[in-house]
């Protein structure tokens, strides 16, 4: 039951075949066999995702029309909020903390009858892209569990290759969901930047975070989309307009025939830098989406070379504002509050204890940009490669449909292995232009490199989501399953 | 030693400006669906946003940007077709997310100009800009002598206030005010506020915090071409403070300049009580706001077809009002004034529009109405009095059935009851007696109880009538018009 995708599990559930009830419980059983070893869970609601799935069984049994993914369990990356759940942002600063309030996208999938399993392991308010970062300690990856599952969303990323979870939410802020299900080997797409709702996810940087769907399948991936994608009055960000198709994208693709898309591989995104092996897993790739009939042609975007640079001044900037609150006075951690500190004081000390060292590094960073004299020279100048990077794209987009590049330079690495930063930045390369335009992306498995997932990164221009979802079908149905290599844990 | 203002004006020339923050009276806070209403149990106008709860984020009130064009509008300013909002970053318990949200570089309104008279002067005060941002929560710090932070045992924070929308107008330097630079400045937010009430935007209240200014002032050596340093008075919650602010400002400033030192540029705090002013934080280690484009927040694009329709739309100004009123009651710029000041224009205005003779309905507003409201520690316009029944005392008045100090009395028993004019009437049985069969009697009767004062009139001293008049005045209840009653006491006493 747990190896289901969540499309066959929904359509049992409608069809009578298996109750919601005992879905939850089979999933709930996998999670207490192996989340000792993944780690994904930080909270495993198992009182709620009961009641849950009993209510869609109830809903079936009453005669009333079901959601189309009613009854299939869901894993939440911890940085969405969640009524009456703890809700840590993979921070200590947070601990204990139970929000009052649904993030629009929980109360989306709510609505729609996903059942909520628990919440799963992140790096620290998304800063990461191992997983190390939480303070909660990592989680491991599935494939090899010496190794990163991915990050920032790395908890989503292993529930789901670990069959803990068929679906699972994530937040990509420069690659959080792609690179987390590259190196697992799932589906994760990041949404054009205003098609989720941004309301209730803890923000990391708000011009950048984007909340998006991890799946085992490229459809699962597009079903979980069209439920959380659409216009919400509490994002002024959130763009007003009709969600793009994407599942309707992913059943045409999944025919297989891509002639006459255009694709355009992007010269600054792979070469030097790249594995070997990904390098050779992606090239396959390549040429499998010729052989379904797409056109080739090599892009070059040459602002992208400073993607890296523009980021990590953005993101920081604005991190070291969104991360202000957490000051102890109204929730979450507080110490040194003894009667004889000062407020500064037990602000100062209870942010010394909560936030960890990539928080604290983030937020000096930005504080630094943005200081006065130097927010020309940092943050101004990152927003001018900002829209050149933009500019790119539109250019590119004048003559490709799409855009791939492998989704990461490197396999899953060990736990433990990166220790300097500015390697860990590395990883980002190749997801950070299309964050930083805004634009939509999908990483699907491409292949295996040391017996470990490749993904292939698939960028479309903004709202296109479904140009992402139709290649990406259309190339999962091209190539053997990689998820069916992933050894029994 | 303390100079007197007249030593500083020979020696120094002022310089002031303003910043005043005006909350408005939306329905709802400016980013969030809270009730933006003042007051309330402490923390129940909030919700996930204006408690900046992790994930909460804000969407613009549009009716807060609205009332932000329109006042921009009333103060010649241009509108900006496009803006943002931005970040201002500093830690204190009473913003909940530790930055408010606000405009930086990019205001929704800029460049505009309001014009004051002073003494038959006019003097254009520049407004450098008019922007939108959110209020803080309010801290009440419990224990301690000072009721500050420092000493205090614990603190209190009501978010109620938090995210309720606040415009700042920021003039530019104004100088060449010289003695009534203290005046102009006064003057200055006197004008304001009735712009703003005129809109309709705020409260304007400032003993309710609806308008607080802060007033910056520097001295330059007379003749002298370049300004001196300027320092920033916050905490001044009334016109006279406005007043006293920049005045008690311009002795210290004089006084240091006069020993030899620097003026320091700092915050300092205006004493009510005092009417000086006490130094706060210090500039030297303000905070750096780290100001940036707020990224959850769309810009606002006002176009030029809207700002022209709220244009259209906007009522008539207090300054062309005034003029018109002023010209079309053939009346003084003090009289004018002295309505203004009493805050009763509008209640003459429609008194006379109800048949009253203006003269009277102006007489009756600024005159006893004022008076009384000044008793109670009242707005004449919360009273109790409308202009309706100001307008039927003033035709009972004109009529003969009342005498002055009757309606007077009648204005106090609404007061007292709610009561309108003419039940008072009936239940106090107020009515002019001018029934002479009715005074002969009284008379008759006073001359009789006070043979000496009679005797006394009779022998000439016709000033002793004053005790009979009093005598039959008090038997009639005051209801008597005391001219005739005279009049006929002299008569029977032969001195008419």
């Amino acid at each position: 039951m747990i190896t289901w995708s969540a499309a066959e599990t929904a359509a049992k559930i409608a069809a009578g075949e298996v109750c919601a009830v005992e879905v939850a419980q089979a999933h709930l059983e996998r999670i207490a066999a192996v989340d000792d070893k993944v780690k994904a869970f930080l909270h495993v609601d198992t009182e709620g995702a009961l009641a849950a799935a009993a209510a869609v069984d109830a809903k079936r049994a009453a005669g009333e029309r079901l959601s189309p993914l009613a009854g299939v369990p869901l894993a939440m990356k911890d940085v969405v909020v969640t009524k009456g759940l703890p809700t840590t942002s993979g921070s200590k600063i947070l601990q204990g903390w139970r929000p009052p309030y649904d993030a629009t996208i929980t109360s989306k999938i709510k609505d729609a009858g996903i059942v909520m399993l628990g919440k799963v392991n992140m790096d620290e308010f998304a800063m990461g892209s191992s997983t190390e970062n939480s303070a909660y300690g990592p989680t491991h990856n599935p494939w090899d569990l010496t190794k990163i599952p991915g990050g920032s969303s790395g908890g989503s990323s292993a529930a789901v290759a670990a069959y803990e979870a068929p679906l699972s939410i994530g937040t990509d802020t420069g690659g959080s969901i792609r690179q987390p299900a590259a190196v697992t080997g799932i589906v994760g797409h990041k949404p054009t930047y205003g098609a989720v709702s941004r309301y209730g996810l803890i923000a990391f940087s708000s011009s950048l975070d984007q909340a998006g769907p991890f799946a085992r399948t490229v459809l699962d991936a597009a079903l979980l989309h069209e439920v959380i994608a659409g216009h919400d009055p509490s994002d002024s960000t959130s763009l007003d307009v009709p969600v793009a198709p994407v599942v309707t994208a992913a059943r045409e693709g999944g025919r297989g025939d891509l002639t006459g898309v255009r694709v355009g591989v992007v010269k600054e995104l792979g070469g030097e830098g790249y594995q070997s092996g990904v390098t050779a897993s992606f090239e396959a790739a390549v040429a499998t989406l010729k052989s379904l009939g797409a056109e080739v042609v090599e892009v070059s975007c040459p602002s992208f070379d400073y993607a890296l640079a523009a980021y990590y001044l953005i993101a920081p900037s604005e991190c070291s504002s969104n991360l202000a609150r957490f000051d102890s006075v109204r929730y979450g951690l507080r110490v040194g509050d003894d009667g004889n500190n000062s407020l500064e004081d037990v602000m100062s000390l209870t942010r010394e204890a909560g936030f960890g060292p990539e928080v604290k590094r983030r937020i000096m960073i930005g504080t630094y940009a943005l200081s006065s004299g130097y927010y020309d020279a940092y943050y101004g100048q990152a927003q001018k490669i900002r829209r050149l990077i933009a500019n790119d794209f539109e250019a590119a987009f004048g003559s490709v449909d799409v855009l791939v590049s492998p989704t990461t330079p490197t396999v899953a690495f060990g736990i433990g292995e990166v220790l300097d930063p500015l390697t860990m930045y590395q990883n980002d390369l190749a997801t950070l232009p299309a964050s930083l335009a805004g634009v939509p992306a999908i990483s699907v498995p491409c292949g295996l490199a040391d017996g470990l997932p490749v993904g292939l990164q698939i960028i479309a221009p903004t709202l296109q989501d479904d140009r992402c979802y139709r290649v990406g079908a259309a190339f999962e149905a091209a190539i053997p399953s990689v998820l069916a290599n992933i050894p029994e844990l | 030693m303390t100079l007197t203002y007249e030593d500083v004006l020979a020696k120094y020339e002022p310089v002031f400006g303003l910043e005043t923050h005006v909350e408005l009276n939306t329905k709802s806070k400016m980013f969030c669906g809270c009730s933006a209403e003042f007051g309330g149990e402490p923390n129940t106008h909030t919700c996930p946003v204006c408690l900046g709860l992790p994930g909460a984020i804000p969407v613009v009130n549009g009716a807060a940007v609205e009332a932000t064009v329109k006042i921009g509008l009333a103060l010649n300013c241009s509108i900006a077709s496009w803006c943002r909002f931005a970040r201002k970053n500093y830690f204190y318990p009473d913003m909940p997310k530790n930055f408010q949200i606000s405009q930086y570089d990019e205001p929704l309104c800029f460049d505009g100009y309001l014009d004051v008279e002073v003494d038959g002067t006019t003097y254009r005060v520049g407004i450098e800009r008019v922007h939108m941002e959110e209020d803080t929560g309010k801290n009440t710090h419990i224990g301690g002598a000072t009721g500050r932070i420092h000493g205090a045992e614990y603190s209190l924070v009501d978010f109620n206030r938090a995210g309720i929308p606040l415009i700042e107008i920021v003039t530019k330097p104004v100088p060449g005010t010289g003695a009534l630079a203290p005046q102009v400045a006064k003057a200055y937010v006197s004008a304001l506020r009735d712009i703003l009430r005129t809109l309709g935007v705020s409260d304007v209240r400032m003993e309710q915090g609806s308008l607080r200014c802060d007033v910056n002032t520097s001295l330059a050596p007379a003749g002298s071409e370049q300004w001196g340093t300027r320092t920033e008075t916050k905490n001044v919650n009334s016109l006279r403070s406005v007043e006293r602010a920049v005045r008690s400002e311009m002795i210290r400033q004089a006084g240091l300049l006069d020993a030899g030192e620097k003026i320091k540029q700092e915050t300092r705090h205006f004493q009510e009580t005092t009417g000086d002013t006490r130094p706060g934080r210090s500039k030297e280690e303000a905070t750096d706001y780290r100001y940036f484009p707020e990224p959850d927040l769309v810009p606002i694009s006002a176009s030029a077809e809207w700002v022209e329709q709220l244009r259209a739309g906007l009522p008539e100004l207090p300054a062309v009002r005034r003029k018109r009123l002023t010209d079309a009651y053939g009346i003084s710029a003090d009289e004018m004034q002295a309505m203004l000041n009493a805050g009763v224009v509008d209640l003459v205005v429609e008194t006379g529009e109800l048949g009253a003779p203006v003269a009277e309905a102006r007489n009756w507003w600024t005159g006893y109405l004022t008076q009384r409201a000044n008793e109670r520690e009242a707005e004449v316009s919360e009273l109790g009095m409308s202009p309706a029944q100001v307008a039927h005392l003033i035709s009972l008045v004109a009529d003969g059935t009342l005498s002055t100090a009757l309606a007077r009395q009648a204005v106090d028993g609404v007061l007292e009851t709610g009561e309108d004019v003419d039940a008072v009437i009936a239940a106090k049985g107020l009515k002019r007696v001018s029934d002479t069969g009715a005074l002969e009697v009284a008379a008759d009767a006073a001359i009789a109880a006070d043979p000496d004062a009679a005797t006394k009139v009779r022998d000439g001293k016709v000033a002793a009538v004053g005790a009979l008049v009093g005598a039959v005045m008090k038997a009639t209840r005051g209801q008597a018009d005391a001219a005739a009653v005279r009049e006929i006491l002299l008569a029977k006493l032969g001195q008419a």
